[in-house]
């Protein structure tokens, strides 16, 4: 019994490749698989390559695989690129109008068919995809009726005849398979239907970020990041919050942190170029101490770089960006469960420590679907707004001119907001008094500088997440950020089945950076090896940086715009690994 | 209890003896205690610049935020806290230089909110070079051979980008300029109010006598129709702009109107959690 399964459509966009994926995972997720999936898309609307990679499991999992069982191959380009991937056993199913043959080409079998004559024999073409759907599902060992609530729940609507008709589309595929005598995959099922959900790292952040109290949103359009505001625009309103489309970047940022300032929860999320827009506002943000997220979903740079394309290059611009100096909190989450989570902590960070609280996603954790169990709602964190005063505490204070810069031991000074009757104010840009008027006094600049700076300083939550079973010093610590940690957990245990003494720490706060513990594993490990989309090793200068790991610190780096495989992993872990004895 | 100016002051000004923005920072605190409105009902949200300097000398809840930012800010502001009245305000070179693109998008957007610009046609603050307001052959030490461009017009410009009040005032007409702001803070939409605030360090030109011999006002033109966009852009372009009162108003519908879903009561006055029949609901669309 097979117990997970990897199942690829490619062709050319337009080609309804999503929409086949998308009904696939939602029905394997039904059944109880963990779903990790990846999409390859080109940077134009119609034509180009395209291709969607699901990979079902059994176990919890956070990476589509390098090899492929069942591919379906809807253009010239899905067979070059991936019949070399293709796992044993494997099948091959090709749109071909002209013939229809099995063949067997090193160990898989090419089932040339149309799906499309068959859809039109069947009275439409566009069930062509529930035909293939159907095809698939016999490939996998499974029935076709893993599809069928799932047809009935979208088409009721539209009557009993376009139910029938989508029925009979899957039965279809499913027969035709049958008809060939091929011996299908035996994927065997969970025994356990588990309460789960499927969606994109964007999605996921934006639904934790509504429930964490987020009631705004600015944002200009850009990808991979657009979902995000394309969400909020769709829900905020639900909850008594408002989208805006701003006009560009810099008015995304600057908004949000209108609301922040009017005591709202505010978010903006945009990708590389908009990030480097933000700059600016940034500053704003940290200058007059207003909690404000950014979300930042990187893509391949610089300028507009690879806009369809995965890197993570923006590293460091999220934890310098800016002129002079302030305060700052950089976050990373590695799955979509944490996309959820972790967007509670960043609205509560934000407001605790009045300053912008940056997220860095990637394009692959942004846009490949997930499985992300239910039980992750439980674990948001609840909301806590920081320092914030009361009218009654405003009005015992007796200040005609509120202190909102109030030095305080923590650094943190309470917060009023507009509105409140004793607690008018001004926020500045510039440098100001503890009213937030503007001084240029030597010792008061000092003085809020030291505020400013400081006030992160009693922030101290465990940075990353040690990956590989109990925590525990390993002779090879790996470290990773972002989407890396699908790949990067799935080397560890294979590596470990092989009895190495293997970890991965997984970073999950980029800045203020958390050396507590850490610094314990790098300092026991015999080699640290750092794996990260970029080309100067980014996240290996910051580790160098703060721990001081010396020479076995190395770095498995990528940057041709694809996440890494398992395999540009293992390939490169025997080069680097000659270097360290 | 009724505010009165002193609850409207605020920090100690450093402006040049002489300055227009005095007159403009006036006309804003009459206009707000004319309208019965106290400090902590009202934000001042404003750019760089001396004009930028404001949201400092005038107590209310302020942003002082950076040069030709300030309206995303106040914008936003608004949308927050629907309850707040919210004006922005700031220079010339703020507005409609580093901040046009801003300007052209807060007019078309219409969110229910006051701009006053403080137009001294010169970069006052960084000490005198040409701004994108002063006219066409002006000399500073950035144009010393006369400015070649032509300068932006900025009631063109607000009509230009749908702009639904659009109006002018004049620093050295301190009743007329209270009258304006007053007005356009109750218009329910973007209002500008452009004012000619003269510069008297650094603008020999655009000065008070200048202002002063070549002003009409748009109260004296009979049969003015201030609904009759064509009226407007007609006068502006007659007097080349050198005209007060409000030029143009329109009932357009304000950004929260047309946005479904806007809440009745502010944004900020909202439960932060939401319901857990709405989180649910929101999760199921992931099912
Ligand atoms: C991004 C940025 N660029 C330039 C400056 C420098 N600067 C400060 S005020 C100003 C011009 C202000 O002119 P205006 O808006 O006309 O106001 P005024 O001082 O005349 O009232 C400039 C260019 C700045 N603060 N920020
Ligand atoms: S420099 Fe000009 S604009 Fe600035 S305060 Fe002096 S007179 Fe006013």
């Amino acid at each position: 019994m097979k117990k997970e399964i990897t199942w690829k459509i490619g062709g050319q966009q337009g080609d309804g490749i999503d929409s086949t994926g998308n009904i696939l995972s939602a029905a394997l997720m039904q059944q109880g698989f963990h779903i990790a999936s990846y999409k390859h898309f080109a940077s134009r609307i119609k034509g180009g390559h395209t291709y969607d990679h699901i990979r079902a499991s059994h176990d919890p999992i956070h990476y589509q695989g390098d090899t492929t069982d069942i591919l379906i191959v809807l253009d010239k380009e899905s067979y070059e690129h991936n019949i070399g991937s293709m796992s044993p056993g494997g099948f091959v199913l090709m749109e071909n109008k002209k013939e229809e043959k099995v063949e067997q080409i090193d160990g898989v079998t090419v089932i040339h068919t149309s799906f499309t004559s068959m859809a039109e024999d069947l009275g439409n073409k566009i069930i062509r995809n529930m035909i293939m759907l159907g095809s698939s599902a016999y490939l996998m060992g499974a029935h076709y009726d893993i599809f069928i609530p799932f047809i009935e729940n979208k088409f009721s609507k539209k009557g009993q005849a376009i139910v029938d008709l989508n029925i009979n589309a899957v039965q279809k595929g499913y027969e035709y398979m049958e008809s060939l005598g091929l011996k299908p995959f035996q994927l065997g099922f969970p025994d356990e239907k588990k309460d789960m959900a499927l969606m994109i790292g964007n999605e996921a952040f934006a639904y934790g970020a509504v429930a964490s109290g987020c009631k705004f949103l600015s944002s200009y359009p850009i990808t991979p990041a657009s979902e995000i505001m394309e969400y909020m625009k769709e829900n905020l309103p639900k909850v008594g919050g408002v989208a805006v489309q701003a006009e560009d970047e810099l008015a995304g940022l600057l908004m949000a942190i209108g609301a922040g300032f009017s005591g709202v929860r505010a978010l903006t999320s945009t990708s590389g170029p908009g990030f480097s827009l933000k700059t600016e506002a940034l500053g704003l943000a940290g200058m007059s101490e207003t909690p404000v997220v950014i979300v930042n979903s990187q893509r391949g740079g610089p300028g507009t770089g690879l806009p369809t394309k995965y890197e993570q290059g923006d590293l460091q611009t999220m934890v310098y960006a800016g002129h002079g100096e302030i305060p700052r909190i950089v976050l990373a989450p590695s799955s979509v469960e944490e996309c959820v989570t972790m967007a509670s902590t960043a609205f509560n960070l934000a407001e605790q420590y009045q300053c912008p609280v940056i997220v860095a996603l990637d394009l692959v954790l942004s846009l490949n679907k997930q499985t992300a169990l239910d039980s992750c709602r439980h674990d948001l964190e609840s909301i806590n707004r920081g320092k914030m005063l009361t009218d009654e505490e405003l009005e015992s204070l007796q200040e005609h001119q509120f202190k909102r810069y109030r030095l305080t031991d923590d650094c943190i000074s309470p917060r009023s907001i507009p509105g409140q009757r004793h607690g008018v104010f001004t926020a500045n840009s510039n440098e100001h008094s503890e009213t937030g008027h503007i001084t240029e006094l030597p010792e008061i600049r000092e003085k809020m500088m030291d505020k400013r700076l400081g006030k992160l300083k009693d922030l101290s939550i465990k940075g990353y997440e040690f990956i590989g079973g109990e925590e525990k010093p390993v002779d090879t610590l790996f470290i990773g950020l972002g989407s890396t940690r699908g790949v990067l957990e799935e080397t560890v245990r294979d590596l470990q089945s092989s009895g190495e003494s293997v970890g991965l720490a997984q970073i999950k706060m980029l800045h203020p950076f958390q050396p507590q513990g850490l610094k314990e594993l790098t300092t026991a490990a015999q080699r640290v090896i750092v794996v990260e989309n970029n080309w100067t090793g980014q996240l290996t200068g910051m580790l160098q940086q703060h721990l001081l790991i010396g020479e076995k610190l190395q770095t498995i780096k990528k940057y041709d715009g694809n996440p890494f495989t398992k395999k540009d992993i293992m390939t490169q872990l025997q080069d680097v690994a000659k270097e360290v004895v | 209890m009724a505010a009165s100016l002193k609850d409207y002051r605020g920090d100690v000004s450093t402006w040049c003896p002489g300055c227009g923005h005095f007159s403009v920072m006036a006309g804003i605190q009459k206009a707000l205690i004319k309208l019965e409105l106290e400090p902590h009902e009202v934000a001042v949200v404003s750019g760089i610049g001396c004009s930028g300097k404001v949201s400092e000398y005038m107590r209310a809840y302020g942003f002082h935020t950076l040069h030709g930012r300030s309206l995303p800010v106040a914008q936003a502001v608004k949308l927050a806290n629907r309850d707040m009245k919210v004006i922005a305000s700031g220079g010339d070179g703020d507005g409609y230089g580093i901040g046009a693109g801003h300007f052209t998008h807060a007019a078309r957007r219409n969110v229910d909110m006051t701009y006053v610009v403080m137009d001294n046609r010169i970069y006052g603050l960084t000490k005198g070079q040409t701004s994108p307001t002063s006219a066409q052959g002006f000399q500073s030490k950035t144009s010393p051979e006369g400015s070649g461009e032509r300068e932006v017009k900025p009631l063109e410009l607000a009509l230009g980008a749908g702009a639904s009040f659009v109006a002018q005032a004049f620093s050295g007409d301190i009743k007329r300029l209270t009258e304006l702001i007053s007005i356009a803070v109750e218009h329910p939409g973007f209002a500008l109010v452009n004012v000619f605030s003269p510069c008297v360090t650094y603008n020999k030109v655009n000065t008070y006598e200048f202002f002063k011999e070549n002003i009409i006002d748009i109260q004296d033109i009979e049969g003015y129709d201030v609904t009759n966009k064509a009226h407007a852009y007609e006068k502006v372009i007659e007097t080349d702009g050198l005209v007060q009162g409000i030029l143009y108003q329109q009932a357009r519908p304000a950004y929260h109107t047309y946005l479904s879903g806007y809440p009745e009561k502010p944004v900020t006055a909202q439960e932060l959690k939401p319901s857990q029949d709405t989180l649910d609901e929101l999760w199921a669309s992931f099912k």
